[in-house]
Order: structure tokens, then C-alpha cells, then sequence
């Protein structure tokens, strides 16, 4: 059967001369398929986004819908967690999520998916975070540290329920980049597998070995399964997206909103 | 038993924390339904939650999942 890990393999389309930078020595430099979906989707956003603002109307046509569905969306979410200074991060929620959205949607289409790259992942969770930790530090100075003293806790236990909350801070990164990367890597190894029982057992009735005919009716039923998956790994990739926005705004409103109802 | 086994056996054996996360995504989709359905004015505002706690819950068995595929890979 094909190997199902296979798919997530990076591979050089165009190599490039090797160079050596100050700082992180030698690189290999070159065009690979992650390289290109990457761009393909940041190419697709541009001109989607072009083509919704252009000629924009009071009364929108069916594309502008769409941009402005999307573009409300994400302003509800900013502007229902984090509040007032909502729109401030509106443009990083909105760009992580059309990026991140782009990303899965194309895995759909091509055959490689930018995101269940571990390194893409890690990045937009390492961005998200880092500006969590800046905005806390500028907005509240050493009072950042607060976030790791809940006032609203008794005092005998507020040692403890802090060093909790420590350690869920210091895990957010690693479940935001994990969740985004597992759920990807995830469903297109589950598509696969089961594409892969159509092909083994279809041809091994024909050739007769395996199952013989009895494989037809198994490799029927994984073809509907694959269909049902395929549905499904489209809601996956818009609700991780989704979920990434959501869960960006909600680390936001920590530190943005600090001591206010926390 | 051999080395290469107890690998297949450990990533086998890793995946079983997947059992807790889809426990836990049923509750709260079940739990949901029952809120909705007693005040279904009041469901639509919370579908964001809906799927934060969802997600919130699948991560770990996500996790899981990963630990199953570093153990397979080790």
C-alpha cells in the first residue's frame, strides 16, 4: 500500500545555490512544493481580497459577500473577546486566519499541505505568542506578572493556582502549534489509508489475489468513506483556522484586558 | 520480544489517550444540544465557545496522536 507519510515529504522543485549567512551558517537554499504552496496561498488571498474590494458597492455582489462575511467574522471575534481595543489586532487575527485558512484549503487541492508542516505551525504560534508576551510587557510593564497572580483566588492558594497558571502559559505555543498541525497531518493520513484500500482491494479483485471479489464491496465502502472524510477535512480546515483566530484573541485578551475581570 | 514489537505495540498503546479527548468533544457537543434545544434563542451566540471547548478538548487527544507518531518514529 502507499505509504501514507509519504505526502508530507518535502521535496526540491528548483534547487538554488547554497549560502552561507552570518548567523545561521550554511543554508540550503532552494524552491521546494512547501515553498510553492505557501505562496500559492498568500497569491490567492492578495487577489481574492483584491478582486472583493475593487468596485465595492453599497449593495454587495456575491464575492463581496463572501470577503465580508470573512472580514465580519473575525471582527466579531476580535472585537467579542477582546473588547474596546478590539480593533487594534484585528489585522494580525485577520492575517493568521485567511493565511492559516489558505494554507488548509489548498492542501485540499494540491497534494501538499503547508500546515501540517510542523515548522509553519510552530511559526505562527511562536508569532502569536511573542506578540502576547510584547503587548503585555508595553501595556503593563512588569505588571505582566500579574497574569500569574489571580487575585481572585484565596491567598493560601494563590502560590499554587499561579504556578498552574504558569505552566498553562508556557503550554499554550505548544497545543496551539500542535492542535493546528496533528489535526492536518491527521485527516490527510486518514484519506490516505482508506484511498489506499480502494486501490489495494479494487485491483486485487481484478487480479485475484488478496480478497478477490469480496475486496469490491470493501473498497465501495472505503470509497464512501473517503467522501464522507474528504466533506469533513473541508469543515477541519476552516474550523482550525477558525479555532486559531479564536484562541489568538482570547490569549490577546489576557494581557490586553489585564486585572479587569480576570 | 523484540525491539521493533514493542514500538508498534507502545504507538498502539499511545493512541488510547484518544479515547478521553473523544469523550470529552462528545460532552460537550451533547451538552450543547441539551442547553440549545431548552433555549435555542440563546445557542447561536455560543457557537464560538461551542468549538473553542471542542478544539480545546481534541488537543489532547491530538497529542496523543503525535506522541504515537514520535514513538513510531523513534
Amino acid at each position: 500500500m502507499a505509504d501514507p507519510i509519504h505526502q508530507f515529504q518535502i521535496q526540491k522543485v528548483i534547487d538554488l545555490p547554497d549560502v552561507t549567512l552570518p548567523v545561521f551558517g550554511h543554508t540550503d537554499l532552494a524552491i521546494t512544493n512547501s515553498h510553492i504552496a505557501m505562496t500559492v496561498a498568500f497569491v490567492a488571498i492578495v487577489l481574492f481580497l483584491q478582486f472583493v474590494t475593487s468596485g465595492a458597492k453599497i449593495v454587495p455582489g456575491k464575492l463581496q459577500a463572501a470577503g465580508e462575511s470573512l472580514f465580519d467574522m473575525i471582527d466579531g471575534v476580535t472585537d467579542s473577546i477582546i473588547g474596546h481595543d478590539g480593533r487594534k489586532y484585528f489585522p494580525f487575527v485577520f492575517t493568521l486566519f485567511l493565511l492559516v485558512l489558505a494554507m488548509n484549503l489548498l492542501g485540499m487541492f494540491l497534494s501538499f499541505t503547508a500546515t501540517s508542516q510542523l515548522a509553519v505551525t510552530v511559526t505562527f504560534a511562536a508569532l502569536t505568542i511573542l506578540l502576547v508576551i510584547g503587548v503585555g510587557f508595553i501595556k503593563n510593564g512588569l505588571g505582566f506578572f500579574k497574569l500569574f497572580w489571580p487575585t481572585s483566588a484565596p491567598l493560601v492558594l494563590r502560590p499554587v493556582v499561579g504556578a498552574i497558571e504558569f505552566l498553562s502559559f508556557l503550554l499554550r505555543p505548544v497545543t496551539l502549534a500542535l492542535r493546528l498541525f496533528g489535526n492536518m497531518l491527521g485527516g490527510h493520513v486518514a484519506l490516505k489509508i482508506f484511498a489506499g484500500f480502494v486501490v489495494a482491494l479494487g485491483a486485487g479483485a481484478f487480479v485475484g489475489d488478496g480478497l478477490g471479489l469480496w475486496g469490491l464491496p470493501i473498497a465501495a465502502l472505503s470509497m464512501s468513506m473517503v467522501v464522507a472524510l474528504t466533506a469533513l477535512e473541508f469543515l477541519v480546515a476552516f474550523l482550525q483556522a477558525f479555532v486559531f483566530a479564536v484562541l489568538a484573541s482570547i490569549y490577546l485578551n489576557d494581557v490586553v484586558n489585564l486585572g479587569e475581570g480576570h | 520480544m523484540e525491539a521493533e514489537a514493542a514500538k508498534y505495540i507502545g504507538a498502539g498503546l499511545a493512541t488510547l489517550g484518544m479515547i478521553g479527548s473523544a469523550i470529552g468533544v462528545g460532552n460537550i457537543f451533547a451538552n450543547f444540544l441539551n442547553g440549545a434545544l431548552r433555549n435555542p434563542s440563546a445557542a447561536g451566540s455560543q457557537v464560538g465557545n461551542l468549538f473553542v471547548g471542542a478544539a480545546l478538548a481534541e488537543a489532547l487527544g491530538i497529542l496523543a496522536f503525535v506522541l504515537g507518531i514520535l514513538i513510531l518514529n523513534s
